[in-house]
Protein backbone atom coordinates (compact mmCIF):
# COMPACT_ATOMS: atom_id res chain seq x y z
CA UNK A 1 0.00 0.00 0.00
CA UNK A 2 1.72 3.42 -0.75
CA UNK A 3 0.29 6.65 -1.70
CA UNK A 4 1.98 8.83 -4.35
CA UNK A 5 2.61 12.83 -4.24
CA UNK A 6 3.48 14.84 -7.48
CA UNK A 7 4.05 18.25 -6.64
CA UNK A 8 4.45 20.94 -9.03
CA UNK A 9 7.16 18.84 -10.77
CA UNK A 10 8.70 20.46 -14.03
CA UNK A 11 11.06 18.03 -16.76
CA UNK A 12 12.58 19.93 -19.24
CA UNK A 13 14.80 17.52 -21.76
CA UNK A 14 17.69 20.07 -23.78
CA UNK A 15 15.22 22.68 -24.44
CA UNK A 16 11.62 21.49 -24.61
CA UNK A 17 9.82 21.73 -21.90
CA UNK A 18 8.24 18.22 -21.29
CA UNK A 19 6.34 18.88 -18.09
CA UNK A 20 5.33 22.02 -16.43
CA UNK A 21 4.41 22.26 -12.66
CA UNK A 22 2.25 18.81 -12.85
CA UNK A 23 0.58 18.01 -9.29
CA UNK A 24 -1.25 14.86 -8.72
CA UNK A 25 -2.46 12.55 -5.47
CA UNK A 26 -2.84 8.90 -6.04
CA UNK A 27 -4.29 6.88 -2.97
CA UNK A 28 -3.24 3.86 -1.94
CA UNK A 29 -4.92 0.89 -3.65
CA UNK A 30 -6.15 3.41 -6.35
CA UNK A 31 -5.60 3.16 -10.03
CA UNK A 32 -4.70 6.67 -11.75
CA UNK A 33 -5.21 6.30 -15.30
CA UNK A 34 -3.22 9.04 -18.08
CA UNK A 35 -5.08 10.08 -20.75
CA UNK A 36 -4.05 12.57 -23.39
CA UNK A 37 -2.48 12.67 -27.61
CA UNK A 38 0.74 11.04 -27.77
CA UNK A 39 3.87 13.38 -26.47
CA UNK A 40 1.70 14.63 -23.71
CA UNK A 41 4.22 13.55 -21.05
CA UNK A 42 2.53 10.70 -19.68
CA UNK A 43 5.51 8.31 -19.82
CA UNK A 44 7.61 10.80 -18.67
CA UNK A 45 5.57 11.18 -15.41
CA UNK A 46 5.89 7.40 -15.24
CA UNK A 47 9.90 8.18 -15.52
CA UNK A 48 10.09 10.91 -13.11
CA UNK A 49 7.86 8.46 -10.92
CA UNK A 50 10.82 5.87 -11.13
CA UNK A 51 13.29 8.10 -10.64
CA UNK A 52 14.71 7.52 -14.30
CA UNK A 53 14.54 11.30 -15.43
CA UNK A 54 15.55 14.54 -13.46
CA UNK A 55 13.34 16.49 -12.55
CA UNK A 56 12.24 19.88 -10.34
CA UNK A 57 9.66 19.65 -7.69
CA UNK A 58 9.06 16.45 -5.40
CA UNK A 59 7.35 13.29 -6.15
CA UNK A 60 6.95 11.55 -2.40
CA UNK A 61 6.21 7.74 -2.64
CA UNK A 62 4.49 7.03 1.02
CA UNK A 63 5.97 10.38 2.28
CA UNK A 64 9.27 9.46 1.30
CA UNK A 65 10.98 12.05 -1.09
CA UNK A 66 12.31 10.08 -4.34
CA UNK A 67 14.96 12.10 -5.28
CA UNK A 68 16.42 11.33 -1.81
CA UNK A 69 16.07 7.11 -2.29
CA UNK A 70 18.78 5.10 -2.94
CA UNK A 71 18.21 3.30 -6.61
CA UNK A 72 17.42 -0.18 -4.60
CA UNK A 73 14.97 1.18 -2.35
CA UNK A 74 13.10 2.77 -5.41
CA UNK A 75 13.04 -0.35 -6.80
CA UNK A 76 11.44 -2.15 -4.18
CA UNK A 77 8.87 0.80 -4.06
CA UNK A 78 8.13 1.34 -8.14
CA UNK A 79 8.08 -1.42 -10.29
CA UNK A 80 7.60 -0.54 -14.28
CA UNK A 81 5.93 -2.40 -17.09
CA UNK A 82 7.61 -0.52 -20.07
CA UNK A 83 6.14 0.21 -23.50
CA UNK A 84 8.20 -1.62 -25.03
CA UNK A 85 10.27 -4.37 -23.03
CA UNK A 86 13.62 -5.21 -24.07
CA UNK A 87 13.04 -9.32 -24.07
CA UNK A 88 16.70 -10.99 -25.28
CA UNK A 89 14.94 -13.90 -27.15
CA UNK A 90 17.46 -16.79 -26.37
CA UNK A 91 16.63 -15.82 -22.18
CA UNK A 92 13.94 -18.40 -20.31
CA UNK A 93 11.16 -16.87 -18.85
CA UNK A 94 12.13 -18.02 -15.07
CA UNK A 95 15.50 -16.39 -15.44
CA UNK A 96 14.20 -13.12 -17.05
CA UNK A 97 11.05 -13.06 -13.88
CA UNK A 98 13.70 -13.71 -11.68
CA UNK A 99 15.50 -10.21 -12.24
CA UNK A 100 12.81 -8.84 -10.88
CA UNK A 101 14.27 -9.43 -7.75
CA UNK A 102 17.14 -8.00 -8.71
CA UNK A 103 16.69 -4.93 -6.04
CA UNK A 104 16.71 -7.20 -3.16
CA UNK A 105 20.21 -9.03 -3.64
CA UNK A 106 23.38 -7.55 -2.61
CA UNK A 107 26.00 -6.75 -4.92
CA UNK A 108 27.86 -9.53 -4.90
CA UNK A 109 25.08 -12.12 -4.12
CA UNK A 110 22.69 -14.39 -5.76
CA UNK A 111 19.28 -15.51 -5.40
CA UNK A 112 18.10 -16.78 -1.95
CA UNK A 113 15.80 -19.41 -2.05
CA UNK A 114 13.28 -17.24 -0.73
CA UNK A 115 13.90 -15.18 -4.36
CA UNK A 116 13.15 -18.52 -6.45
CA UNK A 117 9.92 -18.96 -4.52
CA UNK A 118 8.88 -15.67 -5.09
CA UNK A 119 9.79 -15.93 -8.55
CA UNK A 120 7.81 -18.96 -9.09
CA UNK A 121 5.05 -17.88 -7.45
CA UNK A 122 4.71 -14.92 -9.38
CA UNK A 123 4.70 -17.30 -12.68
CA UNK A 124 2.00 -19.11 -10.82
CA UNK A 125 0.07 -16.31 -10.42
CA UNK A 126 0.04 -15.63 -13.78
CA UNK A 127 -0.61 -18.68 -15.53
CA UNK A 128 2.20 -18.98 -17.26
CA UNK A 129 3.74 -21.75 -14.98
CA UNK A 130 3.88 -24.42 -17.60
CA UNK A 131 6.46 -21.99 -19.47
CA UNK A 132 9.18 -21.33 -17.52
CA UNK A 133 11.98 -22.65 -19.24
CA UNK A 134 10.27 -21.19 -23.03
CA UNK A 135 12.47 -18.61 -24.52
CA UNK A 136 11.25 -15.55 -24.44
CA UNK A 137 11.46 -15.31 -28.43
CA UNK A 138 8.91 -18.17 -28.72
CA UNK A 139 6.29 -16.26 -27.04
CA UNK A 140 3.06 -14.67 -28.10
CA UNK A 141 2.62 -10.99 -27.62
CA UNK A 142 0.06 -11.77 -25.07
CA UNK A 143 2.35 -14.84 -23.04
CA UNK A 144 5.29 -11.99 -23.13
CA UNK A 145 3.11 -9.21 -21.56
CA UNK A 146 2.43 -11.88 -18.83
CA UNK A 147 5.80 -12.82 -18.51
CA UNK A 148 6.66 -8.80 -17.99
CA UNK A 149 3.52 -8.79 -15.58
CA UNK A 150 5.00 -11.51 -13.34
CA UNK A 151 8.68 -9.83 -13.31
CA UNK A 152 7.03 -6.31 -12.24
CA UNK A 153 4.65 -8.70 -10.07
CA UNK A 154 8.46 -10.77 -8.21
CA UNK A 155 9.62 -7.12 -7.75
CA UNK A 156 7.20 -6.94 -4.37
CA UNK A 157 6.53 -3.13 -4.85
CA UNK A 158 3.95 -1.61 -3.79
CA UNK A 159 3.45 0.58 -6.55
CA UNK A 160 2.58 -0.51 -10.39
CA UNK A 161 3.60 2.00 -13.48
CA UNK A 162 2.01 0.61 -16.29
CA UNK A 163 2.67 1.87 -19.39
CA UNK A 164 0.78 1.33 -22.44
CA UNK A 165 2.32 -2.28 -23.37
CA UNK A 166 -1.27 -3.41 -24.24
CA UNK A 167 -1.99 -1.31 -27.05
CA UNK A 168 -0.38 -3.27 -29.71
CA UNK A 169 -2.50 -6.16 -27.95
CA UNK A 170 -5.67 -7.88 -30.09
CA UNK A 171 -8.50 -6.72 -27.66
CA UNK A 172 -8.85 -10.20 -25.80
CA UNK A 173 -5.33 -10.01 -24.61
CA UNK A 174 -5.80 -6.25 -23.99
CA UNK A 175 -8.52 -7.23 -21.45
CA UNK A 176 -6.89 -9.76 -20.42
CA UNK A 177 -3.73 -8.41 -19.05
CA UNK A 178 -5.89 -5.22 -17.75
CA UNK A 179 -8.02 -7.72 -15.39
CA UNK A 180 -4.56 -9.50 -14.39
CA UNK A 181 -3.39 -6.19 -12.94
CA UNK A 182 -6.77 -5.15 -11.76
CA UNK A 183 -6.59 -8.84 -9.58
CA UNK A 184 -3.09 -7.83 -8.83
CA UNK A 185 -4.17 -4.77 -7.37
CA UNK A 186 -7.11 -5.95 -5.55
CA UNK A 187 -5.35 -8.91 -3.99
CA UNK A 188 -1.65 -7.44 -3.26
CA UNK A 189 -3.11 -3.33 -2.93
CA UNK A 190 -1.37 -2.31 -5.56
CA UNK A 191 -1.31 1.54 -6.57
CA UNK A 192 -1.20 1.92 -9.99
CA UNK A 193 -0.52 4.46 -12.54
CA UNK A 194 -0.67 4.31 -16.34
CA UNK A 195 -1.36 5.72 -19.09
CA UNK A 196 -3.94 4.70 -21.61
CA UNK A 197 -4.81 5.21 -25.03
CA UNK A 198 -8.05 3.45 -25.26
CA UNK A 199 -10.40 5.42 -23.53
CA UNK A 200 -13.48 3.54 -22.87
CA UNK A 201 -10.63 0.98 -21.34
CA UNK A 202 -9.38 3.67 -18.93
CA UNK A 203 -13.09 4.76 -18.03
CA UNK A 204 -13.73 0.85 -16.79
CA UNK A 205 -10.69 -0.12 -15.31
CA UNK A 206 -9.52 3.50 -13.43
CA UNK A 207 -11.12 5.26 -10.53
CA UNK A 208 -9.15 8.54 -11.27
CA UNK A 209 -7.99 9.64 -14.95
CA UNK A 210 -5.87 13.01 -15.29
CA UNK A 211 -6.05 13.89 -18.79
CA UNK A 212 -2.05 15.42 -19.58
CA UNK A 213 -2.08 17.54 -22.58
CA UNK A 214 1.33 19.58 -23.78
CA UNK A 215 3.24 18.81 -20.39
CA UNK A 216 0.48 20.31 -18.33
CA UNK A 217 -2.26 18.46 -16.17
CA UNK A 218 -5.92 19.89 -17.88
CA UNK A 219 -8.32 17.95 -15.25
CA UNK A 220 -8.47 15.58 -12.73
CA UNK A 221 -11.68 13.38 -11.76
CA UNK A 222 -13.55 10.24 -12.53
CA UNK A 223 -14.85 9.46 -15.68
CA UNK A 224 -18.06 11.30 -16.12
CA UNK A 225 -16.29 14.81 -15.84
CA UNK A 226 -12.95 13.82 -18.00
CA UNK A 227 -14.58 11.95 -20.60
CA UNK A 228 -16.82 14.65 -22.43
CA UNK A 229 -16.70 15.07 -26.04
CA UNK A 230 -15.22 18.87 -25.61
CA UNK A 231 -12.34 17.46 -23.59
CA UNK A 232 -11.48 15.37 -26.15
CA UNK A 233 -12.17 17.24 -29.19
CA UNK A 234 -10.14 20.18 -27.39
CA UNK A 235 -7.22 18.12 -26.88
CA UNK A 236 -7.04 15.34 -29.14
CA UNK A 237 -8.58 16.85 -32.47
CA UNK A 238 -11.21 14.04 -32.31
CA UNK A 239 -14.73 13.75 -32.79
CA UNK A 240 -16.63 11.07 -30.37
CA UNK A 241 -19.39 10.52 -28.77
CA UNK A 242 -19.29 9.59 -25.31
CA UNK A 243 -22.17 6.91 -24.41
CA UNK A 244 -23.44 5.72 -21.22
CA UNK A 245 -23.67 1.92 -21.12
CA UNK A 246 -24.71 -0.23 -17.50
CA UNK A 247 -21.29 -0.50 -16.93
CA UNK A 248 -19.35 2.82 -17.60
CA UNK A 249 -18.89 5.11 -20.64
CA UNK A 250 -17.98 4.35 -24.31
CA UNK A 251 -16.22 6.49 -26.17
CA UNK A 252 -16.29 5.97 -29.88
CA UNK A 253 -15.18 7.68 -32.66
CA UNK A 254 -17.65 9.50 -34.83
CA UNK A 255 -17.03 9.96 -38.68
CA UNK A 256 -17.21 13.75 -39.64
CA UNK A 257 -17.49 15.18 -42.46
CA UNK A 258 -15.82 17.82 -41.49
CA UNK A 259 -13.76 17.92 -38.03
CA UNK A 260 -13.64 21.10 -36.90
CA UNK A 261 -11.21 22.06 -34.26
CA UNK B 1 46.93 -33.10 -22.60
CA UNK B 2 47.78 -33.83 -26.35
CA UNK B 3 49.48 -30.51 -26.67
CA UNK B 4 52.40 -32.34 -24.73
CA UNK B 5 52.80 -34.90 -26.51
CA UNK B 6 53.17 -33.92 -29.54
CA UNK B 7 56.32 -32.17 -31.29
CA UNK B 8 59.28 -31.91 -33.05
CA UNK B 9 60.98 -34.34 -30.19
CA UNK B 10 58.93 -37.27 -29.12
CA UNK B 11 57.95 -38.01 -25.72
CA UNK B 12 55.57 -40.73 -24.91
CA UNK B 13 52.04 -40.58 -23.17
CA UNK B 14 52.22 -42.61 -20.51
CA UNK B 15 56.12 -41.32 -19.60
CA UNK B 16 54.43 -37.45 -19.95
CA UNK B 17 51.52 -38.58 -17.75
CA UNK B 18 54.11 -40.40 -15.08
CA UNK B 19 56.30 -37.14 -14.57
CA UNK B 20 53.87 -34.88 -14.50
CA UNK B 21 51.74 -36.87 -11.71
CA UNK B 22 55.16 -36.78 -9.97
CA UNK B 23 55.01 -33.31 -9.20
CA UNK B 24 52.76 -34.07 -6.67
CA UNK B 25 53.99 -35.19 -3.46
CA UNK B 26 54.05 -38.84 -2.77
CA UNK B 27 54.27 -40.30 -6.16
CA UNK B 28 57.87 -41.59 -7.12
CA UNK B 29 58.85 -40.45 -10.70
CA UNK B 30 58.72 -43.90 -12.79
CA UNK B 31 58.74 -42.29 -15.88
CA UNK B 32 61.58 -43.34 -18.40
CA UNK B 33 62.36 -39.63 -19.82
CA UNK B 34 65.99 -38.52 -20.33
CA UNK B 35 67.08 -35.45 -18.32
CA UNK B 36 66.48 -33.86 -22.18
CA UNK B 37 63.18 -35.15 -22.80
CA UNK B 38 62.43 -33.99 -19.37
CA UNK B 39 64.17 -30.52 -19.87
CA UNK B 40 61.62 -30.34 -23.16
CA UNK B 41 58.52 -31.00 -21.34
CA UNK B 42 58.82 -29.21 -18.20
CA UNK B 43 60.45 -26.21 -19.34
CA UNK B 44 59.23 -25.82 -23.39
CA UNK B 45 55.97 -27.60 -23.91
CA UNK B 46 54.20 -27.24 -20.08
CA UNK B 47 54.69 -23.58 -19.96
CA UNK B 48 53.82 -23.01 -23.80
CA UNK B 49 50.58 -25.33 -23.01
CA UNK B 50 49.53 -23.40 -19.92
CA UNK B 51 50.22 -20.10 -21.31
CA UNK B 52 48.15 -21.01 -24.17
CA UNK B 53 45.70 -22.37 -21.82
CA UNK B 54 45.52 -19.04 -19.99
CA UNK B 55 45.57 -16.87 -23.02
CA UNK B 56 42.44 -18.62 -24.56
CA UNK B 57 40.10 -18.49 -21.42
CA UNK B 58 41.52 -14.53 -20.41
CA UNK B 59 40.45 -13.78 -23.97
CA UNK B 60 37.18 -16.32 -24.06
CA UNK B 61 35.98 -14.35 -20.47
CA UNK B 62 36.62 -10.79 -21.50
CA UNK B 63 34.77 -11.68 -24.92
CA UNK B 64 32.44 -12.61 -23.23
CA UNK B 65 32.44 -9.32 -20.78
CA UNK B 66 32.77 -6.71 -23.41
CA UNK B 67 29.19 -8.25 -24.94
CA UNK B 68 27.69 -8.57 -21.75
CA UNK B 69 28.68 -4.51 -20.88
CA UNK B 70 27.89 -3.26 -24.76
CA UNK B 71 24.76 -5.78 -24.99
CA UNK B 72 27.12 -6.22 -28.35
CA UNK B 73 27.32 -9.85 -29.85
CA UNK B 74 30.30 -8.59 -31.61
CA UNK B 75 32.21 -6.86 -29.50
CA UNK B 76 35.40 -9.08 -28.94
CA UNK B 77 39.02 -7.65 -27.28
CA UNK B 78 40.45 -7.93 -30.87
CA UNK B 79 37.71 -6.19 -32.64
CA UNK B 80 37.03 -3.51 -30.53
CA UNK B 81 40.66 -2.12 -30.63
CA UNK B 82 41.90 -3.46 -27.27
CA UNK B 83 44.44 -5.54 -28.11
CA UNK B 84 45.64 -3.51 -30.93
CA UNK B 85 45.63 -0.29 -28.15
CA UNK B 86 47.82 -3.21 -25.92
CA UNK B 87 49.87 -3.95 -29.06
CA UNK B 88 50.67 -0.35 -29.19
CA UNK B 89 51.67 0.22 -25.62
CA UNK B 90 53.92 -3.10 -25.96
CA UNK B 91 55.31 -2.25 -28.72
CA UNK B 92 56.55 1.59 -27.33
CA UNK B 93 57.93 -0.56 -24.41
CA UNK B 94 60.18 -2.84 -26.85
CA UNK B 95 60.93 0.49 -29.09
CA UNK B 96 62.00 2.89 -26.16
CA UNK B 97 63.05 0.92 -23.53
CA UNK B 98 66.02 -1.62 -22.58
CA UNK B 99 65.57 -5.16 -23.12
CA UNK B 100 66.07 -5.94 -19.39
CA UNK B 101 62.92 -3.70 -18.20
CA UNK B 102 60.55 -4.13 -20.92
CA UNK B 103 59.13 -7.43 -19.91
CA UNK B 104 57.93 -6.39 -16.90
CA UNK B 105 56.48 -2.74 -18.62
CA UNK B 106 54.98 -4.45 -21.49
CA UNK B 107 51.58 -5.53 -19.17
CA UNK B 108 51.22 -2.10 -17.91
CA UNK B 109 51.58 -0.36 -20.90
CA UNK B 110 49.50 -3.01 -22.78
CA UNK B 111 46.71 -2.11 -20.03
CA UNK B 112 46.93 1.51 -20.40
CA UNK B 113 46.97 1.19 -24.39
CA UNK B 114 44.28 -1.37 -24.59
CA UNK B 115 41.70 1.06 -22.09
CA UNK B 116 42.35 3.97 -24.52
CA UNK B 117 41.54 1.93 -27.59
CA UNK B 118 37.96 1.03 -26.18
CA UNK B 119 37.22 4.01 -24.46
CA UNK B 120 37.88 5.63 -27.89
CA UNK B 121 35.60 2.55 -29.63
CA UNK B 122 32.94 3.41 -27.08
CA UNK B 123 32.89 7.10 -27.77
CA UNK B 124 33.14 7.03 -31.29
CA UNK B 125 30.45 4.38 -31.89
CA UNK B 126 27.97 6.01 -29.65
CA UNK B 127 28.75 9.19 -31.50
CA UNK B 128 28.44 7.26 -34.87
CA UNK B 129 24.99 5.55 -35.09
CA UNK B 130 22.56 7.28 -32.95
CA UNK B 131 20.82 4.32 -32.29
CA UNK B 132 24.19 2.77 -30.85
CA UNK B 133 23.61 -0.73 -33.00
CA UNK B 134 26.18 -3.30 -32.91
CA UNK B 135 27.58 -2.66 -36.15
CA UNK B 136 28.58 0.96 -35.43
CA UNK B 137 30.52 0.19 -32.46
CA UNK B 138 32.52 -3.12 -34.49
CA UNK B 139 33.00 0.03 -37.37
CA UNK B 140 34.39 2.22 -34.76
CA UNK B 141 36.68 -0.36 -33.11
CA UNK B 142 38.13 -1.48 -36.35
CA UNK B 143 39.07 2.49 -37.30
CA UNK B 144 40.54 2.72 -33.70
CA UNK B 145 42.41 -0.57 -34.60
CA UNK B 146 43.43 0.02 -38.03
CA UNK B 147 45.40 3.53 -36.69
CA UNK B 148 46.50 2.46 -33.83
CA UNK B 149 47.67 -0.29 -35.67
CA UNK B 150 49.32 2.27 -38.34
CA UNK B 151 50.96 3.95 -35.59
CA UNK B 152 52.47 1.02 -34.37
CA UNK B 153 53.91 0.21 -37.63
CA UNK B 154 55.66 3.32 -37.78
CA UNK B 155 57.34 3.13 -35.11
CA UNK B 156 58.21 -0.58 -35.42
CA UNK B 157 59.51 0.14 -39.43
CA UNK B 158 61.58 3.74 -37.49
CA UNK B 159 63.86 1.40 -34.86
CA UNK B 160 64.39 -1.44 -37.32
CA UNK B 161 67.02 -3.31 -34.65
CA UNK B 162 63.46 -4.60 -32.66
CA UNK B 163 61.97 -5.39 -36.30
CA UNK B 164 61.96 -8.35 -35.65
CA UNK B 165 60.68 -9.09 -32.25
CA UNK B 166 58.25 -6.51 -32.52
CA UNK B 167 56.86 -8.20 -35.82
CA UNK B 168 56.84 -11.95 -33.91
CA UNK B 169 55.66 -10.70 -31.04
CA UNK B 170 52.34 -9.04 -32.96
CA UNK B 171 51.42 -12.35 -35.05
CA UNK B 172 51.36 -13.93 -31.65
CA UNK B 173 53.90 -16.12 -30.56
CA UNK B 174 53.43 -18.64 -28.02
CA UNK B 175 56.52 -20.36 -29.06
CA UNK B 176 59.06 -18.66 -26.74
CA UNK B 177 56.94 -19.17 -23.71
CA UNK B 178 58.41 -20.10 -20.99
CA UNK B 179 57.17 -19.72 -16.61
CA UNK B 180 58.15 -16.30 -16.42
CA UNK B 181 55.14 -15.41 -18.92
CA UNK B 182 52.92 -17.62 -17.02
CA UNK B 183 54.11 -15.66 -13.43
CA UNK B 184 54.48 -12.31 -15.24
CA UNK B 185 50.57 -12.13 -16.22
CA UNK B 186 48.78 -14.74 -13.67
CA UNK B 187 48.14 -11.71 -11.32
CA UNK B 188 46.63 -9.82 -13.66
CA UNK B 189 44.34 -12.25 -14.78
CA UNK B 190 43.24 -13.63 -12.05
CA UNK B 191 42.04 -9.97 -10.67
CA UNK B 192 40.70 -9.56 -14.21
CA UNK B 193 38.76 -12.55 -13.84
CA UNK B 194 38.25 -12.56 -10.62
CA UNK B 195 36.13 -8.91 -10.82
CA UNK B 196 34.45 -10.35 -14.13
CA UNK B 197 33.39 -13.31 -12.59
CA UNK B 198 31.97 -11.24 -9.46
CA UNK B 199 29.78 -9.42 -11.88
CA UNK B 200 28.31 -12.45 -13.57
CA UNK B 201 24.43 -12.00 -12.38
CA UNK B 202 24.53 -7.94 -13.27
CA UNK B 203 25.48 -8.55 -16.53
CA UNK B 204 22.62 -10.49 -17.11
CA UNK B 205 20.56 -7.75 -15.80
CA UNK B 206 22.11 -5.46 -18.48
CA UNK B 207 20.55 -7.97 -21.24
CA UNK B 208 17.47 -5.10 -20.14
CA UNK B 209 18.63 -2.12 -21.54
CA UNK B 210 19.92 0.57 -19.24
CA UNK B 211 16.66 2.00 -18.45
CA UNK B 212 15.45 -1.62 -17.29
CA UNK B 213 18.53 -2.20 -15.48
CA UNK B 214 18.22 1.29 -13.65
CA UNK B 215 14.77 0.70 -12.70
CA UNK B 216 15.76 -2.58 -10.71
CA UNK B 217 18.07 -1.08 -8.77
CA UNK B 218 21.04 -1.55 -10.67
CA UNK B 219 23.75 1.37 -11.44
CA UNK B 220 24.42 0.64 -14.98
CA UNK B 221 27.17 3.08 -15.80
CA UNK B 222 29.19 1.87 -12.79
CA UNK B 223 28.90 -1.86 -13.55
CA UNK B 224 29.61 -1.45 -17.22
CA UNK B 225 33.05 0.65 -16.33
CA UNK B 226 34.16 -1.88 -13.85
CA UNK B 227 33.56 -4.46 -16.21
CA UNK B 228 35.05 -3.14 -19.35
CA UNK B 229 38.23 -2.21 -17.05
CA UNK B 230 38.75 -5.65 -15.72
CA UNK B 231 37.76 -7.19 -18.80
CA UNK B 232 40.97 -4.72 -20.65
CA UNK B 233 42.90 -5.68 -17.84
CA UNK B 234 43.09 -9.01 -18.51
CA UNK B 235 43.00 -8.79 -22.15
CA UNK B 236 46.23 -6.59 -22.39
CA UNK B 237 48.03 -8.42 -19.69
CA UNK B 238 47.24 -11.77 -22.25
CA UNK B 239 48.22 -9.73 -25.26
CA UNK B 240 51.49 -8.58 -23.39
CA UNK B 241 52.82 -12.03 -23.35
CA UNK B 242 50.89 -13.47 -27.28
CA UNK B 243 50.61 -11.14 -29.30
CA UNK B 244 47.34 -10.47 -31.18
CA UNK B 245 45.19 -13.22 -31.52
CA UNK B 246 41.75 -12.63 -32.88
CA UNK B 247 38.82 -13.75 -32.69
CA UNK B 248 39.04 -16.23 -29.55
CA UNK B 249 36.80 -13.76 -27.49
CA UNK B 250 34.01 -14.45 -30.70
CA UNK B 251 34.27 -17.94 -31.57
CA UNK B 252 34.11 -19.19 -27.81
CA UNK B 253 31.16 -17.48 -25.51
CA UNK B 254 29.16 -17.79 -28.65
CA UNK B 255 29.71 -21.66 -28.97
CA UNK B 256 28.75 -21.62 -25.38
CA UNK B 257 25.90 -19.54 -25.80
CA UNK B 258 24.31 -21.96 -28.11
CA UNK B 259 25.36 -25.24 -26.02
CA UNK B 260 23.95 -23.92 -22.45
CA UNK B 261 21.80 -20.45 -22.64
CA UNK B 262 22.75 -17.28 -22.37
CA UNK B 263 23.11 -16.09 -18.77
CA UNK B 264 26.48 -14.94 -17.92
CA UNK B 265 26.35 -17.37 -14.78
CA UNK B 266 27.03 -20.43 -16.84
CA UNK B 267 28.78 -18.33 -19.80
CA UNK B 268 31.88 -17.04 -17.92
CA UNK B 269 32.64 -20.05 -15.79
CA UNK B 270 32.85 -22.09 -19.19
CA UNK B 271 34.71 -19.74 -20.89
CA UNK B 272 38.05 -20.41 -18.87
CA UNK B 273 37.18 -24.35 -19.51
CA UNK B 274 36.22 -24.26 -23.09
CA UNK B 275 38.71 -20.77 -24.45
CA UNK B 276 41.76 -22.47 -22.68
CA UNK B 277 40.55 -25.92 -24.75
CA UNK B 278 40.71 -23.39 -28.01
CA UNK B 279 43.79 -21.95 -28.24
CA UNK B 280 45.58 -25.03 -27.07
CA UNK B 281 44.32 -26.86 -29.54
CA UNK B 282 44.50 -23.86 -32.04
CA UNK B 283 48.25 -24.07 -31.22
CA UNK B 284 48.86 -27.85 -31.62
CA UNK B 285 47.36 -27.11 -34.90
CA UNK B 286 50.33 -24.28 -35.84
CA UNK B 287 53.20 -25.74 -34.83
CA UNK B 288 51.97 -29.01 -36.72
CA UNK B 289 50.21 -28.12 -39.70
CA UNK B 290 53.55 -27.23 -41.76
CA UNK B 291 56.12 -28.81 -39.38
CA UNK B 292 58.86 -28.22 -38.19
CA UNK B 293 57.70 -25.01 -39.13
CA UNK B 294 55.63 -22.97 -37.08
CA UNK B 295 52.11 -21.19 -38.26
CA UNK B 296 51.44 -18.09 -35.50
CA UNK B 297 48.76 -18.85 -33.73
CA UNK B 298 46.92 -15.47 -34.43
CA UNK B 299 46.81 -16.99 -38.21
CA UNK B 300 44.61 -19.86 -37.27
CA UNK B 301 42.31 -18.70 -35.13
CA UNK B 302 41.85 -16.05 -37.97
CA UNK B 303 41.53 -18.87 -40.42
CA UNK B 304 38.31 -20.42 -38.17
CA UNK B 305 37.53 -16.96 -36.68
CA UNK B 306 36.67 -14.85 -39.24
CA UNK B 307 33.85 -17.58 -40.98
CA UNK B 308 32.50 -17.67 -37.70
CA UNK B 309 32.24 -13.72 -37.18
CA UNK B 310 30.23 -13.75 -40.56
CA UNK B 311 28.03 -16.33 -38.80
CA UNK B 312 27.75 -14.07 -35.62
CA UNK B 313 26.94 -11.04 -37.34
CA UNK B 314 24.49 -12.79 -39.83
CA UNK B 315 22.48 -13.79 -36.94
CA UNK B 316 23.31 -10.67 -34.48
CA UNK B 317 19.87 -9.40 -34.72
CA UNK B 318 18.49 -12.77 -33.13
CA UNK B 319 21.19 -13.14 -30.44
CA UNK B 320 21.18 -11.55 -26.67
Amino acid sequence: MSTIEIRDVSVRIMHAEILIGVSLDVPSGEWLALIGPNGAGKTTILRAIAGLTPFDGTIRLDGADVARMTAKQRARTVAIVPQRPVLPPPMTVFEYVLLGRTPYIRYFDTETANDLAVARDALARLDIAPFADRQLGSLSGGEQQRVVLARALAQQAPILLLDEGTSALDIGSQQQVLELVEDMRLSDGFTVVSPMHDLTLAGQFAHTLALISRGRVIIVGGPDEVLTVEMIREHYGAEVRVMQDGEGLVVSPVRAARVRR
Amino acid sequence: MLGLFVGPVHLGPLDVFKKLISVLPFVRDTSHLTATQEAILMQLRLPRVVLAGLVGATLSFSGAAYQGAFRNPLADPYLLGAAAGAGLGATMVIVFTHAATASNLIPVAAFAGALVAVALAYAMGRAGGAGRTATSLVLAGIAVMSFLTAVQTYLQQRKSDTLREVYGWILGRLSTAGWHDVLLILPYITIGGAVILAHRRLLDVLALGDEEADALGVNTRRVRLIVVIAASLSTAAAVAVSGLIGFVGIIVPHIIRLIAGTSYRVILPLCFAFGAAFLILADLLGRTMIAPAELPIGVVTAFFGAPFFAIVLRNSRKMI
